[in-house]
């Protein structure tokens, strides 16, 4: 178990950009498991395994895994709903599950699969509740509200009731209500699960705006890898409760050790081209597909392509984090084994 | 106060929300008033073979019938209300965004639920009672005094009504599902509360042991303040303490069950 007793003096000194702290946090569940007609076998499930990681304030990062990884336990124990089993956690320098209540009025949550929202009542009945409940000044209120409107068109929806709105005007609904009382910072729990492309690219689009304007601190969630490509600079990986990588999400693929992929346009159909280290992987009439290390210069092959053999077109394909990081787990999983 | 209103604005929308379903409202409205009508013919016939039955004259027991009517949605007597909300958002999972909320669980929903119980007193209640009051000779008192003493009972009968089934809804954070306590609810809340018979009726020690049960305090208290069968200070105390226990029992649940319980759906 992880020391929670630091000298405090330490604290203070270290890093105070920190906004939020983990440190050995581990959350473990009793889960019973029925053996037999009476028989419970009780087993303990390490939902997260001593993960540590700090984000400064303003930083807008991406927390990725697998179903079951740890994901939405490590945000249940940000907000507070859930209590470390270990370790040491802190938000805003506030411990959440001792003061949940002070801490809830300085952060906003949004559930991609759950609502806030009154559900048979009209959307602004819902935001007005908000004003209540996070007691916000009348002034900053209205002002909030006019600005997260106009941002996410919600101008025509704000008399419809939340049971007939679409899943993304519901959703643009939801971040507008977590972010009515200004919060410091905003967790998003896959914000843009079930989206279309054009919902999805609006909400994106509205929370870059949202961290670069206002410097509101987002940790996102997300099984969609484009929603990381697109807003965050720094990615954690998490498996099985543990952190498996934290780093900007280049290094990513220096870590999973990723290839690239040339595609080219021959005249003609030609033998498997020969230019080391890429490698023919698939010959399909006069195009050719080489991958090569994610590493290695795409230039240097090309010219060494284009001199040697009669092109005519070409592309490069970058790697998706999706492969990267299945590759990463399989080779977790063979140390595992080996 | 802040938080005032904000309860305030809780208890307006679940006076909202329900006041959204008309057409369901109409068919409470139609379905009161037909069971109202059966049972006053059944409640007659009854009294004809035991005049004073409980105490209560004919007049009374037709007062007593209507009055149930018009108190059955209103106190959400066989279930129905705030808990069954509260029970599908534990059973989803979608408790976990009411608890990351600036705001205390069991008031919220308290709110939420006097604002129902405001909504099917004056949306559904009232007509049938009226209806049965244009009908039949009924009870009522003529002064305003015991009026304005049913009205105080009323309020807390809410409040038992919904400290009972918050307990219930409570339990699903570890029987996962609703089913079992929904009918469980729905059997004690009609037959102890006094839906069947006036818990007067009731005879010997069983009678007793069900007069000072918390239900009890739905529709037998504000039935007997209304029409001065029982001193209106004995009613509110009565109430009041079933009403303390009951919420105390709540919280004291509720606080086990946010610690201990896994919230489901990942």
């Amino acid at each position: 178990m992880a020391d929670t007793n630091t000298d405090p003096s330490t604290q203070a000194g270290a890093d105070t950009d920190a906004f939020i702290e983990l440190d050995g946090v581990e959350k473990v569940f009793d889960v019973r498991k029925k053996t037999g007609f009476l028989k419970r076998e009780r087993r303990q499930v390490r939902a997260v395994d001593s993960i540590s990681f700090t984000v400064p304030r303003g930083e807008m990062v991406g927390y990725i895994g697998p179903n079951g990884a740890g994901k939405s336990t490590t945000i249940k124990m940000l907000t507070g709903i859930l209590t470390p089993s270990g370790g040491r956690l802190r938000v805003a320098g506030i411990d959440p599950s001792r003061e949940r209540t002070r801490l809830a009025h300085r952060i906003g949550v949004v559930f991609g699969q759950r609502t806030t929202l009154w559900w048979d009542l009209p959307l602004l009945d819902s935001y007005k509740l908000m004003h209540r409940m996070y007691r916000i000044p009348d002034a900053r209120y209205r002002e909030n509200l006019d600005r997260l409107v106009e941002l996410l068109d919600l101008s025509a929806l704000l008399d419809v009731p939340v049971r007939q709105l679409s899943l993304g005007q519901r959703m643009r609904g939801d971040i507008a209500a977590a972010l009515l009382h200004d919060p410091e910072v905003l967790y998003l729990d896959e914000p843009t699960i079930g989206l279309d492309v054009i919902s999805k690219a609006r909400v994106r689009e509205f929370l870059r705006e949202l961290n670069a304007e206002r410097g509101t601190t987002v940790l996102l969630t997300t099984h969609d890898l484009q929603d990381i490509e697109q807003l965050c600079s720094r990615v954690m990986v998490i498996d099985h409760g543990r952190l498996m990588y934290d780093g900007p999400l280049a290094g990513l693929h220096e870590v999973g050790d990723s290839e690239r992929v040339l595609v080219v346009d021959l005249e003609r159909e030609l033998p498997p081209i020969e230019v080391p280290p890429a490698r023919v992987v698939k010959v399909e009439g006069p195009r050719q597909w080489l991958a090569f290390p994610a590493a290695e210069s795409a230039a240097v092959l090309v010219a060494r392509v284009a001199a040697e053999y009669p092109l005519v077109d070409l592309s490069v394909r970058e790697p998706d984090i999706e492969t990267v990081i299945a590759k990463m787990y399989a080779e977790q999983a063979e140390r595992a084994i080996s | 106060m802040g938080s005032g209103r904000l309860y305030l604005a809780v208890a307006v929308g679940g006076f909202r929300r329900y006041a959204t379903y008309r057409a369901a409202t109409a068919a409470g409205v139609f379905t009161n008033t037909v069971f109202g009508v059966i049972l006053v013919y059944t409640y007659l016939a009854l009294w004809d073979e035991k005049p004073h039955l409980g105490g209560y004259g004919q007049a009374q027991a037709v007062t007593y019938v209507w009055l149930g009517q018009c108190l059955y949605a209103t106190l959400a007597i066989q279930g129905g209300g705030a808990e069954k909300d509260l029970m599908e958002r534990i059973r989803t999972g979608e408790i976990a965004v009411d608890l990351y909320r600036p705001a205390d669980l069991q008031l919220w929903w308290l709110a939420g639920d006097v604002g129902r119980a405001l909504f099917q007193m004056l949306g559904r209640g009232v007509l049938p009672f009226l209806f049965g009051a244009v009908f039949f000779p009924m009870a009522l008192p003529t002064e305003i005094t015991p009026w304005l003493a049913f009205v105080v009972t009323l309020l807390l009968a809410t409040v038992v009504s919904f400290a009972i089934r918050y307990l219930a809804a409570l339990s699903v954070f570890w029987l996962m599902d609703g089913m079992g306590v929904n009918q469980a609810l729905m059997i004690t809340g009609i037959f102890f509360s006094g839906m069947v018979l006036p818990l007067n009726a009731f005879p010997g020690a069983f009678g007793e042991i069900v007069r000072v049960l918390p239900w009890a305090a739905q529709l037998q208290m504000p039935a007997d303040v209304l029409m001065g069968e029982t001193d209106p200070w004995r009613a509110y105390a009565f109430q009041a303490a079933w009403a303390v226990v009951l919420l105390a029992a709540g919280r004291l649940v509720q606080s086990a069950a946010t610690r201990r319980v896994v919230v489901q759906g990942g």
